[in-house]
């Protein structure tokens, strides 16, 4: 029986990610889940009190890059790798929500 | 019953730096679509971005313009939504530490002056654009990555003459800075509103709602007016204001619903993986602020004081960088500052308007405007020729040559306008008998008649006072 | 043209010496790869038209002597971006996919004249142990068909461990070079975090992947480090450590002795297998007897790093993921109505579900409500581990330890059940979390299938870790078997 994360949250979660699942799949994705949800329950056994997090492990830290445009000259070949592409643009079906855009 | 409103504004301002922030795609306009773009650019598997540190530069400008606390260690985050003008499905952004906050401007709504707060200012990578026909929409790449800065005020404007004065006194204060041209009509601006009202007195915000398709401070104020009213008229008949999405209608100055909102979007912020922290140091900050151009509030002080403008006339020259820059190093060659002002506001004005160009794309320049202001003090040119001295300069000639070949040169000598008073005055008997007889009219007449002889040339001043000296003999 | 009796070097001065063409070596290597794969299924695409005319060419030069790696042909694990060459990580999602742009890795081997045979086999996008994850097929473990080769990077081991080339290039997230080299006998190096460029490795836990070579010996092993590594403008979390001959410092004289190495108990637990223990004890042995000292140490919060990997991993998977949304490149479902189909129906018909599995684990990781509990719990933890692992390298030179709690498992044996396949990696991952350098080399056997032992360093001293594997390999020769190809069932 899911304690820790049930189907309805699955099912969210899922929609966060775009992906679909059967009936059948969520039954058996949901306890998979719930069980490695457990698992990662056993973190509270650390004390992490007064401890930084580590986003990254790079020796390196303030490095930037020079304000310089430079046209790698790809436009041609990456419009040819799309799924669909017209006079330039890449092609998807409409946009419903044009509230969305950043403009 | 009585409200309050709160109105919060997120600015956006795109940056001008030669390539975009986390690749080195040139950032330009106007070009095909997609032909400044790189597999960085469309997300592809593999790429990694790099920070452009020309954007970090211009991040901690801004915040020293508009008074803000640099962080100085600071990082980037991801921000996590699909969107077709959003190629890796997640934006670079920040939220955790961004590069700026609790910076402030100063507005001023009917001479009462009041400080606005920024909450937080950050660097960004923009989205690509989409453009919408019938069943398809069409992706365009090139503005994916170029740099912005989001900067989000504090719930300090309590009106839309507020939000008006706090979007000029921002947009000033960077236009000054050189990092962004600051243009609502070209994109360079862009503003994200929220409204809210509450009765007078309620601690608690009221329900805010968003409102897009502003494209300009006019309808900015425009909007947040009616929807000021919108929701006082909802509280007021008892009803609750809803989470909306709301379009400003141009033509009607209404706000119609596009949508309400869901619920919070969830975006799954992380710190980015694949960038360094930057730790920026205390030299770097003090040799940007050093190499700031003086802002626009210190030069209009300047202009009053020192140089005797009027309030009005100082605001109006420091619009933009480049009118305040122009006045700066017209006065530095010894123009008259109230005459170089009257010029900038007036003829220079008209003419950008009439040609729609900015002033840096003109071929006007400070050396010929005070050149022409020279010429007209020393008493060279009247200010009727000088008329035709400006055109002249408009087309980029030098004044000084410009006057000479043209024979403009005032007029000036009375051993040469003497002998012309006198055939005037000698052709026109009846106007000496009128102006004996009292009617001062007839000076005027004889004075136009000397201009239609000398071609309008003549000095004013000096004719004025050989006629007179001549008709009180 | 033998792999199994040669190395790097050998091979390098054939060439030199012309007892063997480019040309000839090319191939004799394709024609074995398709007689041998048949089996191993270890090669997703063959390189074979580009690979002889870059062969030709080379022999036209003339193979310089301060080229050791001109004209050798190497294989890429196919999350490795080759531009003109398919690049698929092993998912529907990129079936078709040419990355119109190399790696940085890529471009490095390029320049150092190692001919690209064909890019191999892995689990999709690399997440898994098995390599039975894959989309297309299941490559076989060297020493017994009917094993698994390891994974992620199962392909590039089985590739070697079987003689179709004498190096590969894998990728290491959580143990995806370490296990399979372990699982299959041979040399496998995850470097130190920001040692190699990642620019082109298609990204699953930003943090924590790394590239590195696999090969027959821990010299050959070095001297593909130092072909590959170095600081990359296009990666801005690569190191600008200078990097050094790896394999000028493996000599006769190559000693471990006054090295001080650590041993964590946690290391030989509850879980690990009888003969992986013995091996790693007997390994002990034989440092002490080389002059090294080996003394317990003790990683207290080993066992959390596969909680805090998986957190982690999945997390930095489910966005580097996201981009597979069927718009630019990669897989577009047909049957689409409208744009939420194109999103929901290409990505659920491109991944498979070990990845849907990460993809949810990560999503929900970060999600509003539950970050604070586990992706920023999870990271802290990290700093904790780091710190055990700090601790422990202050006073000793390197730590050793097992790859694997057991040697290879039967294809199909525990795809079922995913907690035990994560636990596989509780050797390997916290290497990863700490961004340290971790060698895989061959150390015995059990009951036919080979045995791997572990030594992990500090960060970029993988001089140290070379060195004390050749010592390990002059002294003993597991690393000197073959298998007949295939084993025993």
């Amino acid at each position: 029986m899911a304690n820790r994360i049930n189907r309805e949250q699955v099912q969210h979660v899922a929609s966060l990610a775009k992906l679909e699942f059967t009936d059948a799949q969520l039954d058996a994705f949901t306890p998979q889940l719930d069980d490695i949800i457990g698992l990662f329950e056993t973190l509270s056994e650390v004390d992490t009190d007064g401890v930084e997090a580590t986003s990254s492990v790079t020796d390196q830290l303030n490095v930037m890059r020079e304000d310089v445009a430079d046209n790698w000259g790809q436009s041609q070949s990456l419009l040819k790798n799309a799924p669909e592409a017209a006079r330039g643009f890449i092609k998807v079906p409409a946009i419903i929500d044009e509230s969305e855009d950043n403009d | 019953m009585n409200f309050e409103t709160t109105i919060g504004l997120e600015v956006h301002i795109e940056l001008k730096t030669h390539s975009k922030i986390f690749s080195p795609s040139p950032v330009a306009y106007g070009a095909d679509p997609n032909a400044n773009t790189n597999v960085i650019d469309w997300g592809y598997p593999g790429v990694l971005p790099t920070t452009n540190k020309g954007v970090v530069a211009d991040g901690i400008i801004a915040a020293l313009a508009l008074h803000a606390t640099v962080e100085q260690h600071t990082h980037f985050d991801r921000k996590n939504y699909f969107y077709p003008d959003n190629p890796k499905a997640y934006q670079i952004t920040q939220s955790d530490k961004p590069i700026g906050h609790d910076g402030w401007v100063e507005i001023d709504v009917d001479g009462v002056k009041k400080k606005i707060g920024i909450a937080e200012m950050h660097i960004e990578e923009d989205a690509g654009k989409n453009t919408h026909e019938r069943d398809y929409s069409y992706v365009d790449l090139n503005r994916q990555g170029t740099p912005l800065i989001e900067i989000v005020s504090k719930p300090d404007i309590a009106s839309p003459a507020e939000a008006y004065a706090y979007l000029e006194a921002l947009r000033q204060r960077i236009q000054f800075t050189g990092i962004s041209d600051v243009k609502m009509e070209e994109g360079s601006m862009r503003v994200d509103v929220n409204i809210s009202v509450r009765p007078v007195g309620q601690q608690k915000f009221g329900t805010k709602t968003e409102l897009k398709n502003l494209n300009s401070f006019n309808y900015v104020q425009r909007g947040l007016e009616y929807e000021e009213k919108r929701q006082q008229q909802v509280l007021m008949s008892g009803g609750a204001v809803q989470q909306e999405t709301r379009r400003f209608d141009e033509k009607t100055g209404e706000t119609i619903l596009m949508r309400v909102k869901a619920g919070a979007d969830d975006y799954r912020y992380f710190p980015e993986p694949d960038l360094p922290a930057l730790n920026i140091s205390d030299d770097w900050i003090k040799e940007l602020d050093a190499a700031m151009p003086e802002m626009p509030g210190k030069r209009r002080e300047r202009y009053v004081n020192e140089l005797g403008l009027t309030d009005y006339d100082a605001m109006v020259i420091t619009q933009t960088k480049e009118m305040s820059d122009f006045f700066n190093a017209t006065v530095a060659l010894k123009a008259d500052p109230k005459m170089a002002a009257n010029y900038l506001q007036g003829d220079v004005n008209a003419y950008l308007n009439d040609k729609q160009v900015d002033l840096q794309a003109t071929k006007l320049t400070p050396e010929h405007l005070a050149g022409m202001i020279n010429l007209i003090t020393d008493g060279t040119i009247s200010s009727k020729m000088a008329k035709k001295v400006f055109k002249a300069i408009t087309e980029g000639e030098d004044p000084k040559a410009f006057v000479e070949a043209n024979g403009l040169v005032q007029l000036s000598d009375p051993a040469k306008l003497q002998p012309i008073i006198d055939d005037v005055l000698s052709a026109n008997p009846q106007s000496i008998e009128d102006f004996n007889n009292g009617k001062k009219r007839a000076v005027g007449f004889l004075v136009g008649q000397i201009m239609k002889q000398t071609h309008g040339q003549a000095n004013p001043q000096v004719v004025n006072k050989l006629l007179m000296a001549a008709l009180q003999q | 043209m033998d792999y199994f009796k040669t190395d790097l070097a050998s091979l390098h001065a054939d060439l030199v010496a012309k007892k063997i063409s480019a040309r000839e070596l090319t191939q004799a290597t394709f024609d074995n790869i398709k007689t041998t794969d048949a089996q191993v299924d270890a090669f997703l695409t063959l390189n074979e038209d580009a690979a002889l005319k870059q062969a030709t060419k080379i022999d036209e030069q003339g193979v310089a002597t301060d080229q050791p790696l001109a004209g050798i042909p190497v294989a890429l694990k196919d999350n490795i971006v080759t531009k003109g060459l398919k690049t698929t990580a092993a998912s529907k999602m990129l079936a078709n996919f040419n990355p119109v742009y190399d790696a940085t890795v890529t471009e490095k081997l390029a320049q150092a004249q190692m001919i690209t045979v064909g890019k191999t086999n892995l689990d999709e996008f690399a997440m898994g142990g098995s390599t039975e994850n894959s989309a297309f097929k299941t490559t076989k473990n060297a020493w017994d068909y009917t094993k698994v080769p390891g994974g992620s990077s199962g392909g590039s081991a089985a590739a070697v461990a079987s003689g179709q080339v004498l190096a590969a290039l894998g990728s290491d997230t959580g143990g995806s070079i370490r296990q399979p080299a372990a699982f299959n006998g041979i040399v496998g190096l995850k470097p130190t975090y920001g040692r190699v460029s990642r620019w082109g490795l298609i990204a699953f836990g930003s943090s924590l992947d790394q590239i590195g070579p696999m090969t027959r010996s821990v010299k050959d092993n070095a001297t593909m480090l130092s072909a590959i590594a170095g600081h990359d403008e296009h990666d801005l979390t690569s190191s600008t450590q200078p990097v050094p001959d790896f394999a000028a410092d493996l000599t006769d004289a190559t000693s471990v002795k006054g090295m001080r190495i650590g041993l964590p108990k946690e290391f030989l637990a509850d879980g690990v297998a009888d003969d992986v223990k013995q091996a790693i004890l007997a390994a002990a042995d034989t440092y002490r007897q080389l002059g090294a000292t080996v003394d317990e140490v003790s990683l207290p919060h080993n066992k959390y790093g596969v909680a805090a990997y998986y957190i982690i991993g999945s997390s930095e998977a489910s966005s580097n993921l996201q981009r597979f949304d069927g718009i630019r490149y990669g897989h577009r479902a047909d049957d689409v109505k409208n744009l939420e189909d194109v999103y929901v129906k290409s990505r659920s018909e491109g991944f498979g579900d070990e990845v849907k599995r990460r993809i949810m684990l990560g999503t929900f990781s970060l999600s509003a409500g539950f970050y604070d509990a586990y992706f920023l719990k999870a990271a802290k933890v990290r700093t904790v581990i780091m710190n055990d692992f700090k601790a422990v390298l202050k006073d000793h030179d390197f730590i050793m330890g097992p790859v694997a709690p057991t040697p290879a498992f039967g294809i199909g044996d525990e795809i079922k059940d995913p907690i035990t396949m994560y636990m596989n990696d509780v050797l390997t991952i916290p290497v990863n979390l700490a961004g340290l350098p971790g060698l895989s080399l061959p150390a015995g056997f059990s009951q036919g299938l080979p045995v791997g032992m572990q030594l992990i360093g500090r960060p970029f001293d993988e001089s140290t870790l070379y060195k004390a594997g050749y010592a390990f390999e002059q002294n003993t020769d597991f690393h000197l078997q073959v298998p007949t190809l295939g084993g025993q069932h």
